[in-house]
């Protein structure tokens, strides 16, 4: 049973989290303060919440503040998910022709699963040019576990189709490890989407699933701004199943080519 | 209706797979090992089948292997569901004729994520 919550402690991890990433808790969401620092009260032998936060107050840039921030992202991932969005991306990434190699941005990768589906994908066609594929995170922990694609064998089961899973890892005690080539095939960088340097050059399809929905409005549209300067003209957004640009950004506009995805609005910049 | 067979020893396992299944809606029949369920499979076909590899009488690998020699109306989706996690042990059924492996223990979502994955869910 949980024990009541200190409403002033939770505040404080709150705001740390949007502070470091952006990202706000709703108050209804303040349960999972508590559930989700349990292991991090464990592990540092801080007895509440109370005593956590009094340690990071000591040190708002130190280990134990990352952890707590990480501890508070929501990493829930899976390969393949959504299937038909690998469909259309695919689809996409066809259309290029063979004279320059494709671009993707994985934006708010998380533990890694979307980039090496992606990767998957393409490696397995061979009569295409394998695409460049970048995969951010603000998680330097999730980043960590994306690079040496280990995954537990509830997590590699989600998703991916156990043929795919037979060619691209391989069992080590109980859990499931990517092979390297797999790994090669991505780019890992650490990068907060609101604040930091943007990735150079334009990429043809960017992803940024289920990520904009933990900022507020006026963050969402900044970051949709940010992610329109680095897509290139004929390139596509990729937004997660219950999201959308209409009424956040005039940056973008649903895909004429392919349903679902969002392209540059150029009629709007050229206005603006 | 979707139609899936449960085949497996443990009761317990039988009645996690069909309280997932028919929340998936499913219409779930079930059978205890492989001779009771080919004798199943003679009398209806189902869309799916989800089967243990360790059992009496007849095993799982056994029953695939006469299930896929047998001449039925439509071809079952087979989806492994055991707790023989090695390598070896899924290419063998893959092999063998299975569509799908899942390994135990199991959650809702990993079972309807394989039942995606066949085109079932």
């Amino acid at each position: 049973m949980l024990t009541p919550r200190p409403a002033g402690a939770v505040a404080e991890f709150i705001a740390l989290l949007e502070m470091r990433t952006g990202q706000q808790m709703g108050a209804n969401r303040n349960w999972r303060v508590e559930t989700a620092l349990k292991p991090v009260m464990r592990d540092t032998g801080h007895e509440t919440l109370e005593k956590l936060a009094a340690a990071i107050r000591a040190d708002r840039s130190g280990p134990l503040a990352d952890r707590v921030v990480d501890e508070l992202l929501n990493q829930e991932s899976s390969f393949f998910r959504d299937a038909a969005v690998f469909d259309i991306v695919e689809q996409a990434v066809s259309a290029i022709p063979d004279t320059r190699r494709p671009r993707i941005w994985s934006a708010g990768c998380s533990t890694g699963q979307e980039p090496l589906s992606l990767a998957m994908l393409f490696a397995e066609k061979l009569d295409h040019q394998m695409p460049e594929i970048l995969a951010t995170d603000v998680s330097e922990s999730a980043l960590n576990k994306a690079r040496a694609g280990h995954y537990t064998q509830f997590e590699i089961q989600r998703g991916l189709p156990i043929r795919r899973m037979m060619q691209w890892f391989d069992s080590s005690d109980g859990d499931w490890i990517a092979n390297p080539g797999l790994t090669r095939m991505v780019s890992f960088r650490r990068m907060n989407l609101v604040a930091d340097s943007l990735p150079i050059g334009r990429f043809d399809v960017i992803l940024c699933r289920n990520v904009l929905l933990y900022f507020s409005l006026d963050i969402r549209r900044a970051v949709l701004g940010r992610l329109a300067q680095v897509l290139r003209p004929d390139g596509v957004l990729v937004l997660g199943a219950g999201e959308t640009v209409i009424g956040q950004t005039d940056a973008f506009r649903p895909s004429q080519r392919y349903r679902g995805l969002y392209e540059p609005n150029w009629a709007a910049a050229a206005a603006a | 209706m979707k139609t899936c067979l449960v085949v497996d020893d443990s009761k317990v396992i039988r009645k996690v797979a069909r309280h997932i299944l028919e929340t998936l809606n499913f219409e779930v029949s079930e059978a205890a090992d492989g001779k009771e369920a080919l004798d199943s499979c003679m009398a209806s076909v189902p869309d799916v089948i989800l089967l243990d590899w360790n059992m009496p009488v007849m095993s799982g690998m056994d029953f695939l292997r006469a299930l896929r020699d047998t001449a039925l109306s439509s071809r079952p989706k087979v989806v492994f569901c055991t707790t023989e996690n090695g390598m070896a042990y899924i290419r063998a059924a893959i092999e063998a004729g299975a569509d799908e492996y899942v390994m135990k223990p199991f959650d809702r979502e990993t079972l309807e994520s394989k039942l995606q994955i066949v085109g079932l869910a």
